[in-house]
């Protein structure tokens, strides 16, 4: 292989692990996109992306499929959302604390169904292999050689997009989210559909969770998603609330994610702690960048993003 | 079927001192449940979470000591959860006080005579430090904008990987046989023993003294006043002339200040020396406490007993019963799920409207 060759593809395999570090916050932070474009702040994605991730492995053991395991983390994070719902939506409770209470319900609950699996490994989620196109130099893995999780990531992001500025119902969704008093006394159905928003959201958290047992690690650990859904929370807000910008933004963190095991492994002489601390003081120096850069513009965040709603009949 | 909420008119004090321990009584129910599907008697399970942990005095210690840290960081929390400002960063809070006022602690060690002034300095240093770091996300809120949510948290994890660099790194013990962990303080540095061959600490008498005093401050000065009407009117607040960012400043300082007092006496009183890790999530399990106490003083030191009860509780289970750790964690997230439901059917009626939609 010539040298030229080699740092191509030297370049690909780094490009192939920050899109792999950067999947499972895409998938959560569009979620929660669009939870917090109807007007619900979920603070409890942490908790739903580690109990999918614990469900999405338990249920990938047993059934010996990735798919049904994808699936049941979907449908935990899914069912914890619900209950966040019932709270926040129906019962109009604190969108902040009933959050909180979903993480530690989440993490409690995560360590019960994952207990008996800890120390197992599975293959990772199978990637795909295109004849003469997975094979190409430079770009075949990158393109053609990723896992389903990937694909999916990218074309939510799509969809999310297409959905919020191009149907109708994301229109109604967007327009809940600035304005719940006003969209009711149109008669639209405010919490029917931020309880949906949430279930989708609590579903994509799961969903990122599943991915990080299911292909990333792939085994499952007590607490592994380590704050990845609070990264994903912050990357809505650095994203302004838009989709491709989530997409953006994840490979940016995912970069540094990259960077910091990659500087970790090769001991550049600062303790390891500080390099595992990036992560968390790159969302607080993004988030202040953000905002200095705003100063003017006022907040982009959907105006009634976190308040209760209780319809006066 | 359609649901809706009437907000009730008058609310009467009984179903708001009544909705926590109905809640109470729900995820009781709800964890026996999920201790018989683990195939466990959950008659034998309540006896050793809630029963056990009471019929001795050492282990009565252990619930005032585990209390005294969460009763400490709640009531903090109190103030700023009452101004709807939403610090969630206690955990970080705590970790820096313990860390740097235990750096005094490791600092003092050695010097003749057990001096008078290590235990003071090391209290005032902790309590400090919880503060300036409650304020980082303060100001960045005040003065940029940005959400003090995010911040707080994220800056938990910045403190617990600092304190794990001191503890290996600069502080570690040089005879300590590479053990991650700094000298053992010297008795200067000790907070006293309340009971003569007892493990109960002075922290837990500095934690019902906070307690006392936040009664008072919340219910008898104007600070507590206005964080009180900045949570129930914001509007009226500001015709009040009572200010956002000086409130959120103020908030930010007192919680942050208690979170550290709570970390250097879990330092100080406790443990004795710096490790790693120093806290097993106080800092989190501190905002079920405050909201199972309805965000008051005194409620928040029935709820941090009842709490550090169960935590107790839960390490007996798991080695009588085999029942593991995170069934309490579970239970105390369930715990406050269903506090905060109640608390919405405390205050609105709810009406099933059968055939309507939402």
């Amino acid at each position: 292989m010539t040298v030229h060759g080699l740092t191509l593809d030297i370049v690909q395999m780094v490009l192939v692990t920050i899109v792999a570090a950067a999947t499972p916050l895409m998938i959560a932070a569009l979620g929660e996109l669009v939870a917090e474009r109807a007007g619900v702040l979920n603070l409890g994605v942490e908790g739903m992306m580690v109990l999918g991730a614990a469900a999405g492995f338990a249920v990938a053991v047993e059934t010996g499929s990735t798919f049904v395991g994808a699936v049941a983390g979907a449908g935990a994070g899914l069912a914890l959302s619900a209950l966040f719902g019932l709270l926040t939506v129906v019962l109009s409770a604190n969108q902040v604390a009933s959050g909180l209470a979903m993480t530690i319900l989440g993490l409690g609950l995560s360590g019960l169904v994952g207990a008996s699996y800890v120390g197992l490994k599975r293959d990772p989620a199978p990637h795909l292999a295109l004849p003469g196109l997975t094979d190409l130099p430079g770009l075949g893995r990158l393109l053609f050689g990723q896992d389903g999780f990937v694909y999916l990531a990218f074309a939510l992001a799509a969809g999310v997009s297409w959905f919020l500025w191009r149907t109708r119902a994301g229109l109604i969704l967007r327009a809940i989210g600035d304005d719940h008093t006003a969209t009711h006394a149109l008669g639209l159905q405010v919490r029917r559909v931020r309880f949906r928003a949430v279930l989708f959201g609590g579903a994509c958290a799961g969903l990122a969770g599943a991915y990080l047992s299911l292909s990333y690690t792939p085994f499952w650990a007590p607490a592994m998603t380590a704050g990845r859904g609070w990264i994903a929370l912050a990357l809505v807000v650095f994203a302004s609330w838009r989709p491709f910008r989530v997409l953006a933004g994840a490979l940016l963190f995912g970069g540094a994610t990259v960077l910091q095991l990659n500087a970790q492994a090769a001991g550049l002489g600062l303790p390891g702690q500080a390099l595992s601390a990036l992560p968390y003081l790159a969302t607080i120096l993004a988030l202040v960048l953000l905002s200095l850069g705003r100063r003017r513009g006022g907040s982009l965040a959907p105006a009634a993003l976190g308040r209760v709603f209780t319809p006066h009949r | 079927m359609r649901i809706d909420l009437t907000p009730r008119t008058g609310r009467s004090a009984l179903m708001d001192a009544l909705s926590p321990i109905l809640a109470f009584l729900a995820a009781l129910v709800i964890g026996g449940l999920v201790v018989a599907a683990l195939g466990r008697s959950p008659a034998a399970a309540f006896v050793t979470y809630f029963m056990a942990p009471l019929s001795e005095v050492w282990s009565l210690q252990e619930v005032a000591i585990k209390a005294a840290p969460l009763a400490l960081i709640a009531t903090g929390l109190a103030f700023c959860y009452r101004a709807n400002i939403w610090n969630i960063g206690a955990e970080g809070q705590f970790v820096v006080g313990g860390l740097f006022g235990g750096w005094i602690g490791v600092a003092a060690h050695g010097i003749p005579g057990d001096p008078l002034w290590v235990l003071p300095l090391m209290l005032l240093v902790g309590t400090g430090a919880g503060m300036v770091y409650g304020l980082i996300p303060a100001l960045l809120k005040v003065h940029l904008g940005v959400s003090e949510i995010l911040t707080s948290l994220m800056l938990v994890y910045v403190a617990e990987l600092l304190l794990d660099y001191m503890a290996r790194g600069p502080l570690r013990d040089p005879a300590g046989f590479n053990f991650p962990q700094s000298v053992t303080f010297d008795d200067a540095a000790h907070l006293p023993y309340l009971m003569e061959g007892g493990t109960l600490h002075a922290g837990v008498a500095l934690a019902v003294a906070v307690v006392v005093l936040a009664t008072l401050v919340l219910g008898r000065t104007l600070f507590g006043f206005a964080v009180r009407v900045v949570g129930a009117s914001p509007r009226a607040a500001r015709f009040a002339g009572f200010g956002d960012a000086r409130l959120t400043l103020a908030v930010f300082a007192v919680s942050g200040a208690a979170a550290g007092l709570a970390g250097i006496s879990e330092v100080a009183g406790r443990i004795g020396q710096l490790q790693p890790s120093i806290s097993p999530g106080y800092g989190f399990t501190a905002i079920i406490v405050a909201f199972l106490g309805r965000l008051s003083p005194m409620g928040i030191l029935v709820a941090a007993l009842v709490i550090a009860l169960t935590t107790i509780g839960g390490e007996g289970a798991q080695i009588d019963l085999k029942l593991p750790l995170d069934l309490t964690r579970a239970f105390q997230g369930l715990l406050l799920a269903l506090v905060l439901g109640a608390d919405a059917l405390s205050r609105y009626r709810v009406r099933f409207v059968p055939g309507a939609t939402a």
